[in-house]
């Protein structure tokens, strides 16, 4: 028997067969690729508290994000609690982070003043990569940042902050006026320039920081569910059948190891944006 | 007004064409912001720091726009 004829054997019986998935699927009895959707993003509550009327759900983001922050509380006071003059091991891994948010991007983006919001950074870029890396540790297995309210929840705290910088540095009407009006450009341009400048800084960066995380990490658990649903799905006795799963099982490791970088560069991404409002507040722009 | 007649019509999935239409310009854009980048730390190696930050910095405010065009029919699609 040749490759094509089991392969057409293999084609006949998948399409003449009610239950046409090897592995039972739980999308129903149609043979058609069961292609995720959004709804793969929500879950039915663990647990519901209700206190004074107002329903808490325990979902299982929330659990997860309750989990990470416990270990990275946890886990840095364990390591910055009693600091030795000679760093051990783990000592050593909690400075390097600390040292890579204050040198890479503190100093980098604000300056020498930068060392004063250094361990809100710290916390930011940390917290941040906690909620992303849950979308590739086994059984978690679900980035909690893709669903929006947490990526809103950390840019309705960085708003106010840069606004209120920006207003406590350069005076409440002239960071507005820096900000509208950057010098050394012809008068006309302004018409044009200074509504823009004004929307953008107001209203687009906090929805642009926010969408970016949020946006990263919903396309990148898509993408991983899409790999891993097609593993199961392709799977059949014929030789198309094993050839499809098992490139569909490549490419889930391979997008794993591609979400891990992802995760880590969308935090510092997150990080390094919080740092630069934070920047662009505290100097005017020259 | 009676000639206006259907001449073109898409079917299938909406959403992905136009994912596809938003993803033309940050394609673009993020590939000269690499390029450059890369142009760029070749030329002056000790100033790699300040290059890449403000490389990813460049390239994260490019991609919001492929990513929001990828989640808009999620979110408007029904």
């Amino acid at each position: 028997m040749g490759v094509s004829s089991l392969v057409a054997a293999g084609a006949v019986r998948l399409s003449d067969e009610s239950n046409c998935h090897l592995i039972p699927w739980g999308g129903g009895s149609d043979c058609g690729f069961p292609a995720p959707t959004a709804d793969i993003f929500s879950f039915s509550p663990y647990s519901t508290l209700a206190i004074a009327g107002q329903e808490f759900n325990f979902t299982k983001p929330v659990v997860l994000a309750i989990i990470g922050s416990v270990f990275l509380i946890v886990f840095f006071l364990a390591v910055f609690r009693k600091p030795k003059l000679v760093p051990g091991r783990m000592q050593s891994v909690g400075e390097y982070g600390y040292t890579f948010i204050r040198d890479g991007v503190a100093r980098e983006v604000i300056g020498k003043e930068g060392d004063k919001y250094v361990p809100f950074l710290f916390s930011l870029f940390f917290f941040v990569w906690m909620l992303n890396i849950w979308g590739i540790i086994p059984f978690a297995q679900f980035p909690v940042s893709s669903r929006i309210a947490w990526p809103v929840a950390l840019a309705i705290v960085i708003w106010p902050l840069y606004m209120w910088l920006g207003m406590r540095h350069q005076g409440p009407v002239k960071y507005f006026t820096n900000m509208m009006f950057p010098p050394g450009l012809p008068k006309p341009i302004y018409l044009i320039l200074a509504p823009i400048e004004l929307v953008s800084n107001v209203l687009v960066r906090p929805v642009t920081l926010a969408i970016r995380l949020f946006a990263n990490m919903f396309a990148g658990h898509l993408l991983l569910t899409i790999f891993a649903v097609a593993t199961f799905y392709l799977i059949s006795p014929s030789l198309i059948g094993i050839l499809g799963s098992a490139a569909s099982f490549v490419m889930s490791v391979i997008l794993t190891a591609f979400e891990a970088f992802i995760q880590a560069l969308q935090a510092f991404i997150f990080t390094l944006l919080a740092a630069v409002y934070i920047s662009t507040s505290l100097h005017a722009e020259h | 007004m009676q000639s206006l007649s259907l001449l073109a019509e898409v079917t299938g999935s909406l959403g992905s064409i136009g994912y596809g239409l938003a993803a033309i310009g940050p394609g673009i854009g993020i590939g000269l912001i690499f390029g450059n980048g890369v142009q760029a730390i070749a030329r002056q190696p000790e100033a790699y720091g300040v290059i890449r930050q403000n490389m990813i910095l460049g390239f994260a405010l490019t991609e919001a726009l492929a990513l929001i065009g990828f989640v808009a029919p999620f979110v408007f699609g029904k």
